[in-house]
């Protein structure tokens, strides 16, 4: 009985019904496994972790007391912890390794270490225990034991904490302007003396004589700067004088006592001692340093906001460039052109161009217009800067028309959608009552289509926000010396190389020295750039959905 | 009311010229309007339809014959040259006779530069010269005493008044004292030198049939830079007086050394051990009643190039079998000249070389690609030629003198057909094969732009991407647009296709760092899920049949896939934990190790794990797109069939499914073409080694991840540059005709449901 209901169970094709929802079950279990994956990943990262004191004792050596935040843990068998010479207790099949992040790098080689539990001995979490964010090889952790000044000893024990974030705050803000100094007023500088030199190299190709009086105009100026420059390298000498003035002493976890210089310390905390609240309040301030910072370590920490600042400034100069000609070419093939089979071909050809692979595009950006025009735009406007390229080499303007003519048909198709949706009724109404066609076009096609043009334009944008490929052939790069925005003429610089925080996930995922520290900081760039692109998915979806509504009341 | 409407009204009267000054202004933006659109809108065509034709004006030079044109023509003394060299900027020639004359003259014109006097003994007959490989410039004259003298040619650049000055000079690499080659005093009848900074090794026949072999190294002292060790080596082979040896050719390295008689038989010598050469094989070359009349090494010094009498050139090199033994094999033959082949000149850098017959013909030949660029005639007498090193430039002197320079254009020969797809048996491989490997430091690299690899990669990326794709994508777009209840679906759908947008960097960082370590070690897990997944959905459809109705009903239909979510998760979690006790069971507690011990390799970053992420990528498209095809089949289809008692299985597998059948097709090709083209995952989630096996444990190298590596460092117009255009070319022509097939087959669909 019950096998025959089976079988025709089978047969009513259920079975083929789940199976079909299975396929839908597990598409939607890994599409939010992974966004969430990549938000806890990501958000945890900032999280001021406790820090653990763990003595720890192998086989045949003394104890030694290890310090540091567990990152990770795995279980073992005790098959495979036997292959490395570590027996467990008869009747336990398996035991727990930690990884735990020691820092300290400097000093002990290395910031991981795999740690086994059977080893380990009571775990505490003492409440002085220091971590320190330092500029410079990553984190340290230890205890505090004085704070000093020109090498003479200010404050040691228990007052000596509050005395360092004192300090700390105002070593910080030196640093801040050191940098300020240095990037802009040095770069100013800079920036004038190589313009002087392109001066003189114009003049040269000229074959102006070296005696004429040009020539000593520049050679002035030049004076000029250089004693400017003079100035502020004394001013500078004399910052980085009063920011060595201080130094803390930690001893780490093996005993040793070391010195720091506070001019190394980004922030110093005591997480241990730290209330839920108060982490909080670092947490917020770790998120806003990651969106506003600048990256360093060979981008391992640090911020990303030049990366930000880069993927930003790109995709704006593409959004500018595309929207125009996308609805244009969009008009031309669906209100002027005559509707044939060369339209058709040429609508089937765009159609399609939106799913050719994207590197082919960088291939071509790379040989058109960086190589080609870019070559040819040196010749002409820019010899004196030759042979150092100015446009004849990868950069933001390269890299924004590469992704207007990767984006091109997205628009255009999104564009000529929303032209084939509005009514004939209304373009006729506006015919009969004498309108032009171009008249009708701009006062009422047009601004119905709209919202499709804006569908189209932040689809675009949010495809050319997560290109890599293309990218990484016209003008990306991994550590920019300077935004393309900044305090020197011509304020936009377009031949300027960027940073992108697609770019950024890779090089430092894949490229860079000490993967493992710098895991964290790709999934915290993964998540920033996942949620910037969802917002604008959804932001478009929203538009369409107003302002189609706003339209259908206006039709009614 | 209407007339005094008029009367107020903004509007100028109808006829009046206001009116029509307005009218014709409007007329005029109007049209203004109409061609501006229309030129805004063909240049933004004309923009995208550039991207092909300008990847296509790259990659056509690849294909390109050579091109010979004479640059000057003049006279030089008759009888005067019996060999040739020419400089790097074809505008120095060098030329040597059987006199020992050697005279530097102006390739262009041919006025003497320099008449250096070589220290030839007065009294003594030259009776052999020798040329070392081309890139050194060492030369040697051997005696009728058994004495030879090494010398060198050398160029001097200079730039007075920026302009280059070339002076020539001689240089003795083993001082200009003369050299004892055989101790015996016999006359050296051939004679083949070859010289580096350490060592130069002489290698002479002599007339009394013996070969002998002197080497000279010179060891710099560690303290002292002036200061040297000379230790000179030698040794003598009695040779057979049946046959007459006619060439002796020694390689660059001075370890292997070939000598040709006139019966046609290649005798390969391994001198590495001067004292004591070893003869490898003694192998007949040529057919009977054909003679070998010239012999070359080919750069590099690996293979040897055999001109024969019937016009004929075969390429041979020594092939290292199973037993480490090498062996001669002949690779390849050039038959496109059928006169006797009077002289073969190697080019420099590229493993090229230029031959010319007793007709006068000359060829330009490549023997990597299998191709002969161009055969041209030369000269109508006898004629010696050079090869200048960067291959753009040839001379030739016939024996009563006439001089010809010439350019060759011949920028790309490495690449053709043969070498990009077919398999080719490089220097140093023991049989044909597909390799992809563009650059090298060394300067005489063979390069390899096989793109089958690639190709094969590409594919092989594709082909498990959809296999993990086209079931979930389709499958799943089944059921939303089908069965699944409209308030899910509309969370369902844009959930799913939203990932369409997730950039792939981010799938690709996933896939290398956090996907590829977990597969490694949970194998067993990651195959159990890919089997306890279908069991358990249907094993739970049928305990959910089997519930009371009264449970069952709570839930309305068109909510299974929220009922299996739980169900996935749980099969996941499950063999994951349950993935080391597999592991330890079945595959000894490792199972890539036991893969590895069994003969599969395997590699961390593999296939699956692509398949697997790429197969995510891929699935919002396909899903996308079917699910679209299958919602929009008209509901007075389904809703008879079901009237008719066909179950909705039935209906859908008999109805739906035929009726959305393109739709589905095309969405499998536009998946198809994306994976295809995907490259931040390819790069990042294998290792990118160029090999061609299936094997679903190992990676791959695909064209997309090629280029993004290798573009930013090929160097601009180069073989190599134009190669990666051609890859580029490739993908954009395999998407492009995916996505137009697709395209059409769904306009056809459109206009099948607009019909119904």
């Amino acid at each position: 009985m019950s096998n025959k209901s089976f079988s025709s169970w089978m047969k009513s094709g259920s079975p083929w019904v789940w199976l079909n929802a299975g396929a839908v079950s597990i598409s939607l279990v890994m599409v939010v496994g992974l966004l969430l994956l990549i938000a806890v990943r990501g958000l945890s990262h900032f999280w001021p972790a406790d820090i653990m004191a763990i003595p720890y004792t192998e086989p045949g050596k003394e104890v030694i007391t290890l310090v540091g935040e567990a990152i990770d843990s795995e279980v073992v068998s005790a098959k495979q912890l036997s292959r490395v010479g570590i027996e467990l207790p008869e009747g336990q099949a398996s035991a727990e390794r930690l990884l735990i992040k020691v820092g300290n790098r400097d000093y002990f080689g290395l910031d991981f270490r795999w740690i086994n539990q059977p080893w380990m001995g009571e775990v505490s979490y003492p409440a002085e225990l220091l971590a320190i964010e330092r500029r410079e090889w990553g984190e340290f952790y230890g205890y505090l034991s004085s704070v000093k000044q020109q090498g003479e000893i200010v404050v040691s024990g228990d007052a000596a904490f509050a005395e360092l974030q004192h300090r700390l705050i105002r070593s910080n803000n030196l640093v801040g302007d050191i940098k300020s100094l240095a990037k802009n007023e040095m770069g100013k500088i800079n920036a004038g003396l190589e313009e002087l030199r392109l001066e003189k190299r114009k003049l040269e190709l000229r074959s102006v004589a070296d005696t004429s009086i040009q020539f000593a105009e520049l050679a002035e100026a030049e004076k000029l700067l250089d004693v400017s420059y003079k100035d502020l390298q004394n001013k500078l000498a004399a910052l980085y004088k009063e920011l060595n003035r201080d130094q803390m002493m930690v001893v780490m976890s093996d005993g040793r006592e070391v010195e720091i210089p506070l001019a190394k310390v980004v922030q110093a905390l005591r997480p241990n001692a730290m209330t839920v609240f108060e982490k909080l309040v670092v947490y917020g301030h770790e998120i806003w340093k990651f969106v506003s910072g600048d990256p360093r370590e060979a981008n391992t920490e640090g911020g990303v906001f030049p990366a930000i600042f880069g993927t930003v400034m790109m995709v704006l100069i593409m959004a500018v460039l595309v929207t125009p000609f996308g609805v244009i070419a969009a008009v031309y093939l669906k209100e002027y052109a005559t509707q044939g089979p060369i339209i058709r071909l040429i609508r089937i050809a765009v159609n399609n161009l939106a799913g050719v692979p994207s590197i082919v595009y960088g291939v071509f950006g790379l040989g058109f217009f960086v190589y080609f025009l870019g070559g040819n735009i040196d010749e002409l406007f820019f010899q004196a800067s030759l042979p150092s390229p100015t446009f004849g080499t990868p950069g933001l303007m390269w890299a924004s028309l590469t992704l207007a003519i990767l984006t091109v048909p997205v628009v255009i198709v999104a564009t000529e959608e929303g032209l084939s949706r509005i009514p004939r009724a209304i373009r006729e109404g506006s015919l009969a009552l004498g309108a032009t066609k171009a008249e009708t076009l701009w006062r009422t096609v047009l601004p119905m289509a709209a919202p499709a043009m804006m569908t189209g334009l932040i689809l675009a944008v949010a495809r050319a926000a997560g290109e890599v490929a293309p990218l990484m052939m016209v003008g990306v790069v991994k550590l920019a010396p300077a935004l393309a925005v900044d305090n020197i003429a011509p304020y936009l610089h377009l031949d300027r190389q960027f940073m992108h925080l697609g770019f950024h996930i890779y090089d430092v995922g894949f490229q860079s020295p000490n993967v493992e520290a710098a895991r964290p900081l790709v999934y915290a760039t993964a998540l920033l750039l996942i949620v910037i692109i969802i917002v604008l998915n959804l932001a478009a979806i929203k538009i369409r959905n107003r302002l189609r509504e706003n339209y259908k009341a206006s039709e009614s | 009311m209407i007339e005094h409407s008029l009367k107020d009204s903004v509007l100028p009267a109808l006829g009046s010229p206001l009116a029509k000054r307005r009218r014709a202004w409007r007329e005029f933006k109007d049209r203004c309007a109409k061609y501006g659109v229309a030129v805004g809108g063909m240049a933004v065509i004309f923009a995208i339809v550039l991207i092909f034709f300008y990847l296509l004006s790259v990659v056509i030079p690849l294909f390109h014959g050579a091109q010979m044109d004479v640059e000057a023509a003049y006279e030089v003394e008759a009888n005067s040259s019996s060999y040739l060299t020419l400089n790097e900027y074809n505008d120095v020639a060098l030329s040597l006779n059987m006199q020992g004359q050697v005279r530097f003259f102006a390739a262009q014109d041919g006025h003497t530069l320099l008449e250096p006097q070589l220290p030839l003994p007065s009294d003594v007959d030259i009776s052999s010269f020798s040329k070392g490989a081309p890139s050194t410039g060492v030369f040697a004259y051997g005696f009728v005493d058994g004495r030879a003298l090494v010398f060198k040619q050398a160029y001097k650049i200079s730039y007075p008044e920026d302009k280059r000055l070339i002076t020539p000079r001689i240089d003795y690499p083993l001082d200009q004292d003369l050299l004892v080659v055989d101790a015996d005093g016999a006359a050296l009848q051939l004679l083949s030198v070859q010289s580096n900074e350490e060592q130069t090794t002489l290698a002479a026949v002599t007339a009394d049939h013996r070969l002998v072999i002197n080497s000279i190294v010179r060891e710099q002292d560690f303290m002292d830079e002036d200061l040297f060790t000379i230790e000179q080596t030698s040794s003598s082979v009695a040779l057979s007086a049946l046959t007459q040896v006619t060439h002796v050719q020694m390689d660059i390295d001075q370890r292997e050394l070939y000598l040709v008689d006139n019966t046609g038989m290649i005798a390969y010598y391994d001198i590495s051990d001067v004292a004591a050469p070893r003869l490898v094989q003694h192998v007949k070359a040529v057919p009977a009643g054909v003679a070998i009349t010239t012999v070359e090494f080919l750069t590099g010094g690996i293979s040897i190039l055999v001109g024969r009498s019937d016009g004929q050139i075969d390429q041979w090199f020594p092939v290292r079998d199973q037993d480490n033994n090498y062996t001669l094999h002949k690779v390849r033959s050039f038959h496109e000249q059928y006169a006797e082949i009077v002289a073969i000149a190697p080019e420099y850098s590229r493993k090229g070389f230029v031959a010319l017959d007793a007709d006068g013909l000359v060829g330009i030949y490549h023997t990597t690609a299998e191709r002969t660029l161009l055969v041209e005639p030369l000269v109508v007498d006898d004629a010696v030629m050079a090869l200048s090193p960067r291959a753009n430039g040839l001379l030739s002197v016939t024996r009563s003198g006439q001089a010809k320079l010439l350019t060759i254009d011949n920028e790309h020969p490495e690449v053709s057909w043969h070498s990009l797809w077919e398999e080719v048996w490089y220097e140093s491989r023991d049989k044909p094969e597909h390799i992809w490997q563009s650059s090298s430091a060394s300067n005489d690299f063979e390069p390899k732009f096989s793109l089958t690899p690639l190709t094969f990669g590409t594919i092989k990326a594709a082909f498990y991407a959809m296999a993990v794709a086209v079931p979930l994508g389709i499958f799943g777009a089944i059921y939303t647009a089908y069965f699944m209840s409209a308030s899910m679906r509309k969370v369902v759908k844009p959930t799913i296709e939203i990932m369409e947008a997730l950039p792939t960097v981010i799938l690709g960082f996933l896939a290398g760092l956090w996907l590829a370590p977990i597969v490694e070690g949970n194998l067993p897990g990651v195959f159990s899920i890919l089997i306890m997944l279908p069991v358990m959905t249907v094993l739970t459809a049928y305990l959910w049949s089997r519930i009371p109705s009264r449970l069952r009903n709570q839930i309305p239909d068109g909510w299974e896939a929220a009922i299996l979510v739980p169900v996935v998760i749980m099969v996941g979690v499950v063999s994951m934990m349950m993935s080391p006790t597999l592991e330890l069971w079945l595959f000894d507690g490792n199972m890539p190790q036991w893969l590895n011990e069994v003969g599969i390799d395997f590699d961390q970053r593999n296939s699956l794990v692509v398949g697997l992420v790429m197969g995510f990528a891929v699935i919002p498209t396909i899903f996308s797109i079917t699910e679209d095809a299958i919602f929009g089949v008209p509901k007075h289809l389904t809703i008879g069939s079901l009237a008719l008692g066909a179950t909705p299985w039935q209906t859908l597998t008999r109805v739906v499914l035929l009726t959305a059948s393109p739709g589905i097709f095309s969405a499998v090709m536009i998946g198809l073409g994306r994976a295809v083209g995907e490259t931040m995952i390819v790069l990042m989630a294998t290792g990118n080694t160029p090999i061609m096996d299936f094997n679903i444990f190992e990676g791959f190298r695909a064209l997309s991840a090629n280029i993004a590596v290798e573009m930013p460092e090929a160097e601009v117009a180069s073989s190599h540059y134009r190669v990666l255009f051609l890859a580029a070319l490739v993908l954009f022509m395999v998407t492009f005709i995916f996505n137009t097939v697709a395209e059409v087959i769904r306009q056809r669909l459109r206009n099948k449901y607009s019909s119904l």
